[in-house]
């Protein structure tokens, strides 16, 4: 019970009791895990409709600079330059609207977490980030990136309001009937909406495979406006099981399971997100040891995994066809789109080429699992021409 | 014929020396949609509070415990393909395991329907 009365509440809590939410302790946030209709039918909801997915307990913020030049490209070079020595990923490319899934890293190359970074069109936001963080680790996050920008940029968390997810392939069509305009963004851009008076910082992405956006408001307007979108009969919410069904069938990286700060982003298969300009500069944490990994130097490797029979669950052992020890599931379950247990693990990089037939074990039992190409289930983004 | 219940929230329903194991509509709902059943063997010996199967819904595996000591005699083998019959039907075509019982003396200490309504209450 003590662990219960210590947890945050999200701002959307009496919303989620009133639509009959199973409540649960989640990274210290009381959260619903499901609604009566249960995850599979949320599941499926999601990747034929249009699923609301309450994630106010995430970390949005914006960093902005002390100090503005005024000129709005140079303003963003220059907290450009305070981010990019924690990360992989190419912030001063950034254009104005654009987003991009980075990684923070430690400085042996492990990863600390994974979150979005998008340079707001100009307007108020010259020289500023909006930078959104996992639940569980802001606190921490937030402390590194204050500490790299010393004093140069404010850093303002964001997480007292709402951050809603519509997701899925009817969500586009809901939330411009609701936000005219915001259709027009193309997936891993944003950008800032009115609605009802009052504004909404709004990226075209999500966590679950499909189409969709994030969109944090004012907590003062949260209920409102997710009640509007669950008006549409086309929208249903959805709880953090489901939530986990969609992401891992997408074969995203769960932070705390699939990552962690011993886990390289080469280790993870997020190649990706090491952009090239950074590459070329080698001027990011733990450089050394990631370059040497994307030449072929690596021990371990993420892969996606058929599991026939039981679903095997995190830390279920992977062996070869010999019985040999070769890695470990780090996310799995039971897939709804098909029907089927699915995992993903670490295997030494001998044994990570798709078709490869493995063990794992689960209740002390052997069970076939065939390596996979990710995704599970394929994305469906909309991606716009800039 | 008699129902009886574990604080685990199995059912026994007991017919002469034999008896039908499965979850309740309690427990079935508290699990969520359910993916997997792992059944026992037939022919296989129990003891009261053993391993006797294991159910995984999305989230997590949950074991099923053998109310009662006695040998499997039958299994539901409609749960291999339809594992959410103990949703949509814990008490009857969701049923488990059947178990011819060692001991009817060891029914005394479960639960009966009121005091399971009580327990879940």
């Amino acid at each position: 019970m003590s662990e219960s009365e210590n947890l945050k509440t999200v701002v959307l809590n009496d919303e989620h009791v009133k639509l009959g939410g199973r409540m649960v302790p989640f990274s210290g946030y009381s959260l619903p895990v499901q609604y009566p209709t249960g995850i599979i039918a949320e599941h499926k909801w999601t990747r034929e409709h249009a699923g609301l997915f309450d994630v106010s307990h995430m970390g949005p913020s914006l960093l902005m600079l002390a100090e503005k030049s005024g000129d709005p490209q140079r303003d963003h070079e220059t907290i450009a330059g305070l981010v990019e020595p924690l990360v992989t990923g190419d912030i001063r490319g950034l254009k104005p609207g654009q987003m991009r899934y980075t990684l923070l890293l430690n400085e042996e190359g492990g990863t600390v977490d994974d979150l979005m970074i998008e340079r707001p069109q100009s307007g108020g936001f010259g020289g500023a980030l909006y930078i959104i963080v996992n639940a569980g680790t802001k606190e921490g996050d937030w402390a590194r990136i204050e500490a790299a920008a010393a004093g140069r940029a404010r850093l303002m968390r964001a997480d007292t309001g709402g951050l809603l997810a519509l997701q899925g392939p009817e969500a586009a069509a809901v939330a411009e009937s609701l936000i005219p305009g915001i259709g027009d963004l193309g997936f891993m851009t944003g950008g800032s909406f009115k609605w009802n008076g009052t504004d909404l910082i709004v990226t075209r992405s999500g966590y679950t495979g499909e189409d969709g956006f994030e969109i944090l408001v004012d907590a003062k307007f949260a209920p409102a406006l997710w009640n509007a979108l669950l008006a549409d009969p086309r929208v249903k919410p959805i709880g953090l099981g489901a939530r986990d069904s969609l992401r891992l069938e997408a074969g995203l990286p769960l932070y705390g399971h699939d990552l962690d700060d011993t886990v390289s982003p080469i280790e993870a298969g997020l190649n990706f997100a090491v952009s090239k300009r950074r590459r070329e500069a080698r001027d990011f944490p733990g450089a050394t040891r990631i370059l040497s990994e994307m030449t072929g130097n690596i021990g371990r490797i993420r892969v996606g995994l058929f599991v026939e029979g039981a679903p095997a669950r995190e830390d279920a052992p992977i062996y070869d066809q010999h019985g040999v020890g070769i890695g470990r599931v780090t996310s799995g379950g039971f897939s709804p789109t098909l029907s089927r247990a699915i995992a993903l693990g670490f295997v030494n990089p001998q044994h990570a080429a798709p078709g490869t037939q493995l063990k794992v074990e689960v209740r002390g039992k052997l069970q076939a699992a065939t390596v996979t190409p990710l995704p599970f289930v394929q994305h469906r983004y909309v991606r716009k021409a800039p | 014929m008699t129902t009886k219940f574990t604080e685990d929230h199995e059912y026994i329903r007991v017919d002469g020396k034999n008896g039908v194991v499965g979850i309740t509509n309690y427990a079935q709902d508290q699990l969520g949609d359910i993916v997997f059943v792992e059944l026992p063997s037939v022919g296989q010996k129990l003891k009261k509070g053993d391993e006797a199967a294991v159910v995984e819904s999305v989230k997590a595996a949950s074991e099923i415990y053998s109310p009662a000591s006695g040998t499997v005699i039958e299994v539901n083998l409609g749960l291999t393909s339809e594992p959410g019959l103990i949703n949509s039907s814990p008490d009857a075509d969701g049923w488990i395991f059947k178990l011819s019982l060692d001991n009817h003396g060891e029914l005394d200490s479960l639960m009966d329907d009121a005091a399971y309504a009580k327990h879940t209450a």
